[in-house]
């Protein structure tokens, strides 16, 4: 009979802050810097598009096509999947909002969205409180749990109770949040379109 | 085994969502003058209940509080880049007096909210006790 030989699969080493992805962070909110203060429309365009365009096709994707499916996974699994994926979003996510949201003030001040009346500015109203909401989840619930779970996993003996629980809270946070970026894709196309 | 603990999340949240309002409700009014007194209502509740936090913090015995400071201390460092950059804006778009000094304080009660929020989260399901070499955020 043939000897089987039977290794476990070993954990990955979890880097909670990918340093590496560190200098790219601070190349990307340099130039936002330099983008606010030239205050010009093609560099805040630049910004809002690419910043904007990058998180609402992540969050979709995050929320309504990989939430699902890693909601269908054994737990093993997921944390695997996990440990490689979530310090990558620690630093993506962020990164996105900052420029979407801070260009985008910016290009709304530039050319003047702000100082239309309302009911027009209802629109405008509509997208601040999609944001807000999404920044309250995002912040309040989502990022809290993504934190929470590296640390699990970087445990010598991870309890895969508290991973399994706060893993659901992330997918379902993640879900909510790619629902509402339907409305901003709404919103947004609306206020391009004045 | 998760301990039963106080809301310290569920009320780090909810003066995270106070500032939040507030700052809907100021950029929903523009181009006219921001509502102070709303505005200062919605900071004063929000710091109460971020002052609320603290001390229910400070009554927890048996936490992990190497742990809690050290995600504290990154993600405030983390945040004042972003904290930096709104603040930024608010000048450069010549905003002042007392818009200002409001607008600025909601940010300060989010740079203790947002750090003690996460610093919770994660020191929740930790064993209390020194920070362990595996605890480190970066390798």
């Amino acid at each position: 009979m043939a000897d089987v030989l039977v290794t476990a699969p070993s954990r990955p080493k979890i880097q909670i802050v990918p340093v590496r992805g560190l200098p790219i962070v601070a190349v990307v909110v340099a130039g936002l810097v330099a983008t606010i203060a030239s205050n010009k429309l093609w560099p805040l365009e630049f910004y809002h598009v690419v910043g904007g365009g990058l998180w609402t096709a992540l969050d979709l994707f995050l929320g309504l096509v990989i939430g699902p499916i890693l909601a269908k996974m054994p737990v093993a699994a997921r944390t695997e999947f996990s440990a490689r994926f979530m310090p990558k979003m620690l630093l993506i996510m962020p990164t996105l909002v900052t420029m979407t949201l801070a260009s985008g003030w910016q290009l709304a001040r530039l050319v003047g969205n702000l100082e239309v009346g309302y009911p027009k500015h209802w629109w405008l109203t509509a997208s601040f409180i999609v944001v807000g909401v999404m920044a309250v989840i995002a912040i309040g619930i989502l990022e809290p749990a993504n934190i929470a779970v590296l640390f699990e996993m970087r445990k010598p003996a991870p309890d895969g109770e508290v991973i399994a629980k706060l893993m659901r809270r992330f997918i379902y946070t993640a879900g909510i949040t790619g629902l509402m970026q339907v409305a901003t894709l709404v919103i947004m196309t609306r206020l391009s379109s004045w | 085994m998760v301990r039963k603990l106080p809301p310290v999340a569920q009320i780090a949240v909810l003066a995270m969502a106070l500032i939040v309002i507030g700052g809907i409700t100021l950029a929903s009014r523009l181009p006219h003058p921001a509502p102070l007194p709303v505005l200062i209502a919605l900071l004063a509740v929000a710091a109460v209940l971020v002052l609320a936090d603290i001390v229910l913090l400070t009554r927890l015995r048996d936490f992990a509080w190497p742990l809690f400071f050290q995600v504290a201390k990154w993600t405030l460092l983390a945040y004042a880049v972003m904290y930096g950059i709104l603040e930024f804006t608010f000048v450069y778009d010549h905003v002042t007096g007392s818009t200002l000094v409001v607008l600025t304080l909601m940010l300060v009660v989010f740079a203790v909210d947002i750090p003690l929020l996460f610093g919770f989260s994660v020191a929740r399901y930790a064993t209390p006790g020194p920070a362990k070499a595996d605890s480190k955020l970066t390798t």
